[in-house]
């Protein structure tokens, strides 16, 4: 009954986290593109002086508006959650991120308060270049203050430049540039954000393609279709560079992930990338099933992609569970055997402080130190457990690669079509254009499933599981707030359709 | 040189009032912010260790007990 209560409580604050986190994610990465897209309509309209371009320009800007004000804050919701649900997690993090938190919030909140006012409230108020550099602090401000929240889910994924104290039961940390520049930390920032560049390019073209179908406002939307295909296409690039990096530092430092979105339950030499497959739900750790119903391989893909080294051993879900000696891979079962030392020690060290016995603590913090990157596994009680659920991060990430190739033909194609003047008839192309926006945040969001849902059970990789992480409290409470959230959010997110297409609907003409 | 701080006082007014879509969003701001800060943060998610717990050293005990002390599920006191 207890272990039912603790699972379903855990179940409970991830769904809620989850919730939230994809409800927030709505709007973050929009405004991360359309800002930019602002910035870049404005400078054309300055270099120009063409009134058409600063029409267009404050048509986009009021589109940014609205997705900003309905947004806004919603993130302050997920810190509630840790301090509420996740409070254990929150304690042992605070001393990492409290502090760089606060001042990006503070400076992000300043920043904004000025230039996003002379963004909206200064058009004829203020010179040209003062509005335009306003519009291009609010582009830079937005996306700088996506840093450190993604440098912190980067430090999760891979705890660097941090040692645990036993005496306050916290991170410290032990080097700033460390967990700034961490791989995991860079390659986050830099895919995320540009992910952001890319759904806001698709945003643009979404609506500027129903503009084209509607035959309205045909000179507007086919301007802003070349400016949002020429930052989409680049961004779109960057987006498949950068998650080359991040896949690559999965197979460095997560491993299990990566086993988990490629399906690859066996390690291999010279392992093939999956394009297309379908899994076998049936399929558990150590079993002889067949992983796959269907799939096509790219042979040898995979090797060069998780180690830059074609031919090259990639360890499966069953080599990181039960161990490969031959290829030096230590199992999950192993590790939980010295997770549960550390733990041990741990206590051991406690007790010895309680009672003033200086000795036995030097000699229980010693061993705790062999042991302590093994922490969180003692927390396990089979190696199984260390697998997340392959389903969901399999197709999730086949689903974001997918549409993310997709998204490059569709910009590439919008641009060359635009640039000859042949887009207005192209209705089939049109209507995909106008459903690139959905598929758009269908892959942002898969993106963020990948992530999380590829490291589970943790919290913070190897050394903390959601398990441990979580507030020990009534569930009730958690599916009560779970629900308000899903009320909550169902109804900003209608009022920010309900407002974005009103506008739409009026189009560059309104106010 | 109140001149300065009254055009900016003056710019923020009147861009306030001629704000037409703006007020809406303003509103759906302000009522969201109430809803989060004042229902959703006094009532419903307090911090949990903060409430808790007065000092610092005690939230750290808690959580050191937690850890070493885990009831995971299907898992058992380690140290008793």
């Amino acid at each position: 009954m207890l272990e039912q209560t603790g699972l379903e409580l855990v179940n409970w604050a991830r769904a809620q986290f989850a919730l939230t986190a994809m409800f927030h994610w709505i709007f973050v990465p929009l405004t991360l593109g359309l800002s930019f897209l602002c910035a870049f309509f404005e400078s054309i309209y300055v270099k120009t002086g063409k009134e058409e371009w600063r029409r267009l320009t404050r048509f986009w800007m009021r589109l940014f508006g609205i997705n900003f004000a309905i947004g806004v804050a919603t993130g302050i919701i997920l810190e509630f959650e840790f301090g509420t649900n996740w409070s254990n997690y929150s304690w042992m993090v605070g001393d990492i991120f409290g502090a760089p938190l606060a001042i990006e919030g503070l400076v992000a909140f300043f920043l904004e308060a000025t230039f996003f006012a002379v963004m909206f409230f200064g058009w004829d108020r203020v010179s040209k270049g003062f509005h335009l550099f306003s519009t291009w602090m609010v582009a830079i401000g937005s996306n700088l203050s996506a840093l450190w929240i993604l440098v912190a889910n980067g430090w999760m994924q891979f705890p660097t430049g941090m040692a645990f104290n036993p005496d306050k039961a916290r991170f410290e940390m032990q080097n700033f540039w460390d967990v700034l520049f961490s791989p995991v930390a860079v390659s986050k920032f830099t895919h995320t954000t540009s992910s952001g560049f890319l759904l806001g390019s698709l945003f643009v073209i979404s609506v500027s393609s129903w503009y084209l179908l509607k035959g309205r406002h045909k000179d507007m939307a086919k301007k802003s279709i070349v400016v949002a295909s020429v930052f989409g296409l680049l961004s779109a690039l960057f987006v498949g560079f950068t998650g080359d990096e991040a896949a690559y530092t999965d197979a460095q430092k997560q491993p299990m992930k990566l086993a988990a979105f490629e399906g690859l339950w066996k390690g291999q030499e010279n392992a093939g990338l999956v394009a297309l497959g379908v899994l076998n739900p049936d399929k558990r750790p150590g079993d002889d099933k067949d992983p796959f119903i269907f799939e096509i391989r790219v042979p040898g893909l995979l090797s060069l992609l998780a180690n830059r080294s074609p031919g090259s051993f990639v360890p499966g879900i069953d080599d990181l569970v039960y161990g490969n000696s031959a290829q030096g891979v230590m199992g999950a079962d192993e590790k939980i055997k010295r997770g549960k030392v550390a733990i041990q020690q741990l206590a051991a060290y406690k007790k010895a402080q309680q009672l003033g016995d200086q000795v036995a603590a030097e000699t229980a913090l010693q061993k705790f130190n062999d042991y302590k990157a093994y922490l969180g596994f003692g927390y396990l009680d089979s190696p199984e457990q260390a697998v997340p659920p392959v389903g969901i991060t399999f197709y999730s990430f086949h689903a974001m690669v997918a549409l993310g190739t997709l998204f490059i033909l569709i910009f590439f194609i919008f641009l060359v079509l635009t640039m000859k003047d042949r887009i207005e008839g192209q209705r089939a192309l049109l209507l995909l254009g106008v459903l690139s926006l959905f598929l758009g945040f269908i892959a942002s969001e898969a993106g963020w499933v990948v992530a999380e849902v590829g490291r589970q059970p943790w919290a913070i990789q190897d050394l903390l599981p959601v398990t441990v992480a979580r507030t020990d409290i009534n569930v009730g409470s958690v599916k009560t707030t779970f629900f308000m959230f899903l009320v909550t959010f169902t109804v900003l997110f209608i009022a920010e359709v309900g407002i974005m297409l009103k506008q739409i609907q009026i189009g560059p003409e309104g106010k | 040189m109140l001149l300065m701080p009254r055009k900016i006082v003056g710019f923020y007014v009147n861009g306030f009032r001629s704000m037409t879509l703006g007020k809406t969003l303003w509103k759906i701001i302000l009522i969201k912010l109430i809803i989060i800060f004042v229902v959703i943060r006094l009532f419903f998610m307090p911090d949990y260790l903060n409430t808790r717990f007065k000092t610092d050293s005690e939230r750290a005990q808690h959580v050191m007990n937690v850890i070493t002390r885990v009831h995971v599920p299907g898992g058992k006191n380690l140290i008793p």
